[in-house]
């Protein structure tokens, strides 16, 4: 099976208010509330931890969700953020240093 | 270009030197920003105005456009043709002899200079009472003229359409501007603390609710007056929303328009 590695772009702004992830695409403006299993998949997008681990370590380890579903879940989230430029997403870690975490 | 045809129009304590060789230009000028125009010796910002005969090129249809090349804003819509060079604060504008192009690129301008000291334009009335300036924001048909209207007479009223927010220590202030909605009439140039943002509802009573800082985020980045499209302006004007949000307190107020909601405000 093919992994996926998530890094959040550079063309976003972001920050937790009132207990909520709020990003924002710099590019078309596109503006997300996250909630908390999002939050913490977004935290943990370096760009080097596959999505895969950040699943049990990050999800299935903090929340009560089933590994199938919590997995599903992931991908269609990140692909959704990709789409609108918010994260990047590969089928091998991404080259340059690890992102900050959020 | 002698003094007799410049005008400073300062708004926020942010005066813009306007240039223009057409004396009467500037007499108009002066009519529509009367209690805006400041002394011209010495504002940091200013603009000059060539005043050209509408053509084929200027079609008045086209939307704003604002984009940053080489270190330079370019405006543009139907009816004008713009440049501001931010790092200077100098700029040109190209229009036909009327007051309304020139009252846009103030506005976008002014969103320009505000984004990098953490202010922006709101859509939104403003008044001030005892003191304190209280922020009524929302889209057209939310009620903002209609507050405005019903304000008691010993309320400032600011404006009943853009509100120019600014920073101001760990504080914002809400200042005055020229730019009427319905009510066409310009706001008082005074300015005052913000004691509360409202996000105006018309409904059956008159009430006050909380927002969570997301919603309230939210509500406020869809108010904001943003041209550009431009990244890092972006990032500029999320950082000062949500840092807004964290230091001014944000209700929804729902009212019946009639006088008895300013009840609630004080």
């Amino acid at each position: 099976m093919t992994e996926t590695y998530i890094a959040r772009s550079t063309a976003i702004a972001a920050r937790m208010l009132g207990g909520e992830m709020m990003v924002m695409s710099a590019v078309d403006s596109t503006f997300f509330t996250l909630n908390e299993v999002a939050t913490a998949i977004w935290q943990a997008a370096d760009g080097r931890t596959p999505l895969s681990e950040i699943v049990v370590r990050d999800i299935c380890n903090k929340f009560d969700v089933a590994l199938e579903v919590a997995q599903r879940d992931a991908e269609q989230f990140v692909h959704e953020l990709a789409q609108h430029g918010i994260l990047l997403l590969s089928d091998h870690p991404f080259e340059s240093a690890p992102v900050e975490a959020a | 270009m002698s003094e007799s045809h410049e005008i400073a129009v300062d708004i926020g304590g942010m005066p813009i030197l306007l240039r223009t060789r057409d004396d009467s230009f500037r007499q108009l000028l002066a009519e529509r920003y009367a209690g805006f125009v400041g002394p011209s010796c010495s504002p940091r910002f200013a603009l000059d105005v060539d005043l050209v005969t509408p053509s084929a090129e200027m079609e008045a249809d086209e939307d704003v456009r604002v984009e940053l090349r080489d270190g330079q804003w370019h405006l543009r819509r139907g009816d004008f043709r713009a440049q501001w060079d931010p790092q200077v604060g100098h700029g040109s504008i190209r229009q036909s002899p009327n007051p309304y192009s020139i009252d846009s690129v103030l506005r976008i301008v002014h969103t320009l200079i505000l984004a990098q000291q953490g202010g922006f334009l709101l859509h939104a009335a403003s008044a001030i009472r005892q003191g304190r300036a209280f922020v009524f924001s929302g889209v057209s048909g939310a009620g903002k003229t209609t507050i405005s209207r019903l304000a008691p007479a010993d309320a400032i009223l600011l404006t009943d359409e853009v509100s120019y927010i600014s920073r101001s220590g760990e504080g914002y202030r809400a200042c005055g501007t020229p730019f009427a909605g319905e009510l066409a009439r310009a706001g008082e140039n005074r300015s005052a603390p913000i004691a509360t943002l409202f996000f105006l509802a018309q409904g059956p009573e008159n009430k006050i609710e909380p927002l969570d800082a997301a919603d309230a985020a939210r509500c406020l980045l869809r108010n904001i007056l943003f041209f550009a499209k431009d990244a890092e302006l972006v990032k500029l004007v999320f950082r000062s929303a949500c840092e807004f949000v964290d230091r001014v307190p944000v209700r929804r107020l729902t009212f019946v328009p009639d006088a008895r909601v300013w009840e609630l405000i004080q």
